[in-house]
C-alpha cells in the first residue's frame, strides 16, 4: 500500500506516456487485427498483397544497403575522428554536425540533395556546363537509388555517433600490452581490436537498419508521387481519398513496421550489452 | 591508433578531404541554390527574406519555436520531478521508468501518428485545434534523449544527501527541487533542453500526418513551388541546430563520456 | 629459468614542448636485479619505464639491453614483459588465452602455449581460474594474471608500472611480496615504478629516487633510509623531525648532543631526525614536556614539546611508551646515527 501511495507523484509522467505512446501503439497493434469492430485477419492478409510485399522488399533493400554503406564508411569516419586530439574544435564541430544530420535533418537533407543534384542543382548545372552530361535527367533522385544516396547522408553520421564511443572504449593499455607482448599493428587489430569492436559494429549496423526502416520525413519530402517503400505506403493509405477503408491498411502496415523495428532493436540491445561490459 | 608517420598523416588527410567534400558540398549547394536569382542571374537574398516576409512560413517558424519552448518546459516539469522522486522515494520503479523513457526508441514516430488519431479526437476536443497540442506527443518523442541527459547528471551528484540536508533544514519539496537539486544538474537540464529543441524543430512525420502547419511541414509544402525558399529555410534549421549542439558540447565539456547506448530514435526526424 | 640481462639507460632526456619529463637520466641495472624507481607523480619515473619499453621515444640518450643498443628497436621486438597499473587484460579472452597471448604472437603451437601458460598460472597460484574472464576476477587476481602474462614469454626484462596502485591496502601488501617472490624465482631483470616508498623499500635490491626528471639517489633500501643524499630524498623516504642544528667538524650539534653529519649537510639549518632515533627519558629537571602519546599497536609515537615550543615525535615500543603521560617533564635526545642538515625552508 505504501508503495502505491509513494508512486502517486509518478502519475503525470505515466499519464503522458500512456496516453501519447502506449495507447497509440496498442491501437495500432489491436486495430490490425480488427476489421469493422470484429476480429479478423483481413488487414494482416493485406500485408501479403503484391503492393505491400513490394514495398516491404524495397524498404528492406533500402535499409539494408544504407546500413551496410553507412556502417562501413561511418566506422572509417569515426576512426578518423578518434585519431584527432580529443578537445580540438574540429572534433567538436564534426560531432555536432553529425548529431544534426543524423537526428534532426530529415527534411533538410531532401532539400540539400535537391539543391545539389536535383534538376536545377548546383552540381547538375556545373556538370552540364563542363561535361555536357545531364546528371538529374532521369529523375533518379526521386526513386530508390536517390533515396539510398540521401539516406547514406544521415546513416554515416549516425554510425559516427554510435561507434565513436566504442572506439574510445578501446583502452590504450590493450594496445600497449599487445605490443609489449610482441604484436605487430596488424596482429593487434586482428587479435584484439577487431574482436572487441565487432559486437559494437554489428549492433550499430542493426541500429542503422532500424533507423532507415522507420524513417519517413526524407522520403516524404523527396517522393511526392508513388509509394515505393513502406512508410510512403502508410502515407498514401492515410491520406487516400480514393478508398475510404484504407486506414485499416495503414494499421496493418504500422504493425509490420513495429515488428520489424522491435525485432532489430532487441538484437541490437543484446549485442550492445555485451560490448558495454568490455568497452567501459 | 595514433600513427604519426607521414604516410599515416597523408592517408588521414585524404580521407578527411573526401568526407569533407561529401558532407559539406550539399550544404554549400544549399547556400548557393537559395541565394540564386533564377530570373536575372546573380545573387539575391529574396529566399532568405521570405523567412520573415512570407506569412505562412513566418507563422510556421513562430509555431515551431513556440512548440519547442512548450515541449522543453513540459518535458522538464514532468520529467525532472519524476526522476528525482524515483531516485529518492521509489527506487523500485527506476527500471520501469527507464524502460518507458527508452521505449520511443523502438516505436517509430510513424506508428505513433497512425495510432494517435483516436487520442487526438479527444485532445482537440479539450484543447483546441492549434498545433501547440503537439506538445505532449513531442514530450514523448524527446523522452529518450532527455532521460539520458538528466539521468547522467543526477547520477553524478549525491542526490540523497543533498535532499536530506535540504529537508532537514526545513525546505519543502518544491524548494528542494528548484533551489537545491536543479542548480546542481544544470548541465543535464541544458543538454536535455537543447536536444529537445533540435528534435522539435526537425520533426516532420507526426506534424505532417496530423495536418499541422509546423516549420518542416511548411518547408515541404513551399518546396513544391518555391525551391529556393524551402532550401533557405532548411539550411537555416540545420545551421541553428548545429550551433545549438556546438554550444552544448562546449558548455558540457567532456563531463559525461558517451556510451554505446546513447542512441537515437529510429526515424525521429529522418 | 632466466638469468636476466643488464639494462643501461644512458643520459635519457625527454622533452614535451616546454616540459622536461626526463633530464639526463642514467641508470644501470644488473642482471637479475630488481630496481625500484620511486618518486611523486610527474617525476619522470613512468616516462623512463615507457622509453625502456619502447612505448615512448627519448629526445636524446640511449637504451641498451644485454649490451646491445635497442633505442631504435620497435616496442614489439624488444622482448620485454610489462605489467600495467590496471585494466590491461584483454576482456574478450580467458585468463589462459591472455597469458598465452605473447606465445601466440611468437608463433608457438597451441599445445605448447597451453602448457607454458598453465605453468605460469601455477607460478602465480591461479590455475583454478584458467577459463574465467577478466571481469570475473578481483583486482589482485587480475594483476597476478597480468604478471603471468608478462613472464610467459620469458622476457629479458620485466617492467612494472605502478602495478599495485589501484589495489586495496591489504591486497597490495600480499601482492607485493608475491611479485618479489616470483621475480626472485624467475631471475628476470626488473624495473619497478612506484610512488609508494614502503613498496619500493620492501621489494627492491636498489631504489632510485627521482624528482623532476632527475635521479636524486640510487642505493640499497637500508642505505637510502639511513643515509639520504639530498634533502628531497630525506623528506620523501620515511618520516622526519626537523630540529635546529649547527654543523662543525663533520658533526651536527643539536638537542644538547652531537652526532655525525651526513655528506651534503649545510653549516646551519634543520637536521632531519627519524622518530625511531629520538630518545625520551623521564627527567624532573627536563626542559621538554610530553604533549601526547599515540598508540599504534606494536609501536607508539610519543610527542614532546621542546623548550622553544616546537614538537618532536619519538617512536618506541608501546611497552616503553606506557611510562609517559601528557605533562610529564622529560629530556629529549638523539641516538648517535648520522643526520642530514638542510636549509630551513
Amino acid at each position: 500500500m505504501k508503495k502505491l501511495r509513494d508512486g502517486l507523484p509518478l502519475l503525470p509522467f505515466l499519464a503522458v506516456v500512456v496516453i501519447f505512446l502506449i495507447i497509440p501503439t496498442v491501437t495500432v497493434i489491436g486495430s490490425a487485427f480488427f476489421d469493422d469492430g470484429q476480429f479478423s485477419l483481413a488487414r494482416i492478409q493485406a500485408l501479403f498483397s503484391s503492393t505491400a510485399l513490394a514495398a516491404l522488399w524495397k524498404s528492406v533493400l533500402l535499409s539494408g544497403s544504407t546500413a551496410l554503406i553507412g556502417a562501413v564508411l561511418g566506422a572509417v569516419l569515426a576512426w578518423l575522428i578518434v585519431s584527432s586530439p580529443p578537445t580540438s574544435m574540429v572534433r567538436r564541430a564534426v560531432i555536432s554536425l553529425c548529431s544534426v544530420l543524423a537526428q534532426f535533418g530529415g527534411v533538410a537533407l531532401a532539400f540539400a540533395f535537391l539543391a545539389t543534384v536535383g534538376l536545377n542543382g548546383v552540381l547538375t548545372l556545373w556538370v552540364q556546363q563542363v561535361f555536357g552530361w545531364n546528371l538529374a535527367g532521369s529523375g533518379w533522385l526521386y526513386s530508390l537509388t536517390g533515396l539510398i544516396l540521401v539516406y547514406t547522408y544521415f546513416q554515416i553520421p549516425l554510425m559516427v555517433i554510435v561507434f565513436v564511443p566504442a572506439l574510445e572504449g578501446l583502452r590504450d593499455q590493450w594496445r600497449e600490452a599487445a605490443v609489449s607482448l610482441g604484436a605487430s599493428t596488424w596482429s593487434y587489430w586482428r587479435e584484439v581490436a577487431v574482436p572487441l569492436l565487432t559486437p559494437a559494429f554489428l549492433g550499430s549496423a542493426l541500429l542503422l537498419f532500424a533507423n532507415a526502416f522507420a524513417a519517413y520525413a526524407t522520403a516524404a519530402a523527396l517522393v511526392s508521387q508513388g509509394s515505393p517503400i513502406v512508410p510512403l505506403l502508410i502515407r498514401s493509405a492515410l491520406t487516400s481519398e480514393v478508398v475510404l477503408g484504407q486506414s485499416g491498411f495503414a494499421y496493418a502496415l504500422a504493425l509490420e513496421m513495429i515488428v520489424v523495428v522491435a525485432a532489430v532493436m532487441v538484437a541490437y540491445n543484446a549485442l550492445v550489452r555485451r560490448t558495454a561490459r568490455w568497452l567501459r | 591508433m595514433r600513427r604519426n608517420t607521414l604516410g599515416g598523416r597523408i592517408f588521414r588527410g585524404v580521407l578527411w578531404v573526401a568526407f569533407g567534400l561529401f558532407f559539406l558540398f550539399p550544404l554549400y549547394a544549399m547556400a548557393d541554390f537559395s541565394t540564386r536569382n533564377l530570373i536575372a542571374g546573380g545573387r539575391t537574398l529574396r529566399a532568405w527574406q521570405n523567412l520573415i516576409a512570407d506569412d505562412a512560413l513566418y507563422s510556421a517558424i513562430v509555431i515551431s519555436l513556440l512548440l519547442a519552448v512548450f515541449t522543453v518546459v513540459a518535458m522538464l516539469l514532468i520529467l525532472v520531478p519524476t526522476m528525482i522522486w524515483v531516485r529518492l522515494r521509489t527506487p523500485w520503479a527506476k527500471g520501469f521508468v527507464e524502460f518507458l523513457c527508452l521505449l520511443p526508441l523502438t516505436i517509430p514516430a510513424l506508428v505513433i501518428v497512425v495510432g494517435l488519431r483516436n487520442v487526438y479526437l479527444w485532445v482537440t476536443y479539450f484543447l483546441g485545434e492549434s498545433a501547440l497540442t503537439l506538445t505532449f506527443v513531442y514530450v514523448v518523442l524527446v523522452l529518450p534523449f532527455a532521460y539520458r541527459a538528466i539521468d547522467a547528471a543526477l547520477a553524478s551528484i549525491d542526490l540523497k544527501t543533498l535532499a536530506e540536508a535540504a529537508r532537514s533544514l526545513g525546505a519543502g519539496w518544491s524548494t528542494t527541487i528548484l533551489r537545491v537539486v536543479v542548480p546542481n544538474i544544470w548541465s543535464g537540464i541544458l543538454s536535455a533542453a537543447f536536444i529537445s529543441i533540435a528534435v522539435v524543430l526537425g520533426e516532420f512525420t507526426i506534424a505532417s500526418l496530423s495536418g499541422y502547419q509546423t516549420l518542416q511541414v511548411q518547408i515541404v509544402q513551399i518546396g513544391k513551388t518555391d525551391g529556393p525558399t524551402s532550401v533557405a529555410a532548411s539550411l537555416a534549421v540545420l545551421l541553428f541546430g548545429f550551433v545549438l549542439l556546438l554550444v552544448l558540447s562546449l558548455v558540457t565539456r567532456g563531463r559525461r563520456r558517451a556510451t554505446v547506448e546513447n542512441v537515437v530514435q529510429p526515424g525521429a526526424a529522418a | 629459468m632466466n638469468t636476466g640481462v643488464a639494462v643501461e639507460l644512458n643520459d635519457l632526456t625527454r622533452v614535451y614542448g616546454t616540459v622536461k619529463a626526463l633530464d639526463g637520466l642514467t641508470l644501470h641495472i644488473e642482471p637479475g636485479e630488481l630496481v625500484a624507481l620511486l618518486g611523486p607523480s610527474g617525476c619522470g619515473k613512468t616516462t623512463a619505464l615507457r622509453i625502456l619499453a619502447g612505448l615512448d621515444e627519448a629526445t636524446s640518450g640511449t637504451v641498451s639491453v644485454g649490451g646491445q643498443d635497442v633505442s631504435k628497436v620497435p616496442a614489439n621486438k624488444r622482448d620485454m614483459g610489462m605489467v600495467f597499473q590496471a585494466y590491461s587484460l584483454f576482456p574478450h579472452l580467458t585468463v589462459l588465452d591472455n597469458v598465452a597471448f605473447g606465445l601466440k604472437m611468437r608463433g608457438k603451437a597451441k599445445s605448447e602455449r597451453t602448457s607454458q601458460a598453465g605453468d605460469m598460472l601455477d607460478l602465480v597460484g591461479l590455475s583454478a581460474h584458467k577459463h574465467k574472464y577478466a571481469s570475473e576476477l578481483s583486482g589482485g587476481q587480475q594483476q597476478r594474471v597480468a604478471l603471468a602474462r608478462a613472464l610467459a614469454i620469458q622476457p629479458r626484462v620485466l617492467l612494472l608500472d605502478e602495478p599495485l596502485s589501484a589495489l586495496d591496502a591489504k591486497v597490495r601488501a600480499q601482492l607485493r611480496d608475491e611479485i618479489r617472490r616470483v621475480q626472485l624465482e624467475v631471475g628476470t631483470t626488473t624495473l619497478f615504478v612506484t610512488h609508494d616508498q614502503e613498496e619500493a623499500l620492501a621489494v627492491a635490491d636498489r631504489v632510485g629516487v627521482m624528482s623532476q626528471g632527475k635521479l636524486e639517489q640510487l642505493a640499497a633500501p637500508a642505505d637510502l633510509y639511513a643515509n639520504p643524499a639530498t634533502p628531497f630524498v630525506a623528506e620523501f623516504v620515511g618520516l622526519n623531525n626537523k630540529v635546529p642544528a649547527e654543523v662543525s667538524g663533520g658533526r651536527a650539534h643539536l638537542l644538547g648532543t652531537s652526532v655525525p653529519a651526513l655528506d651534503g649537510s649545510v653549516a646551519k639549518g634543520l637536521a632531519m631526525v627519524r622518530p625511531e632515533s629520538v630518545t625520551i627519558t623521564a627527567d624532573p629537571a627536563g626542559t621538554a614536556t610530553i604533549s601526547s602519546v599515540a598508540f599504534l599497536g606494536p609501536i607508539s609515537r610519543v610527542y614532546a614539546a621542546l623548550a622553544d615550543g616546537s614538537v618532536i615525535s619519538a617512536q618506541m615500543a608501546s611497552a616503553q611508551a606506557k611510562a609517559f603521560s601528557p605533562g610529564d617533564p622529560v629530556t629529549v635526545g638523539v641516538e648517535p646515527i648520522g643526520v642530514l642538515v638542510v636549509n630551513a625552508a
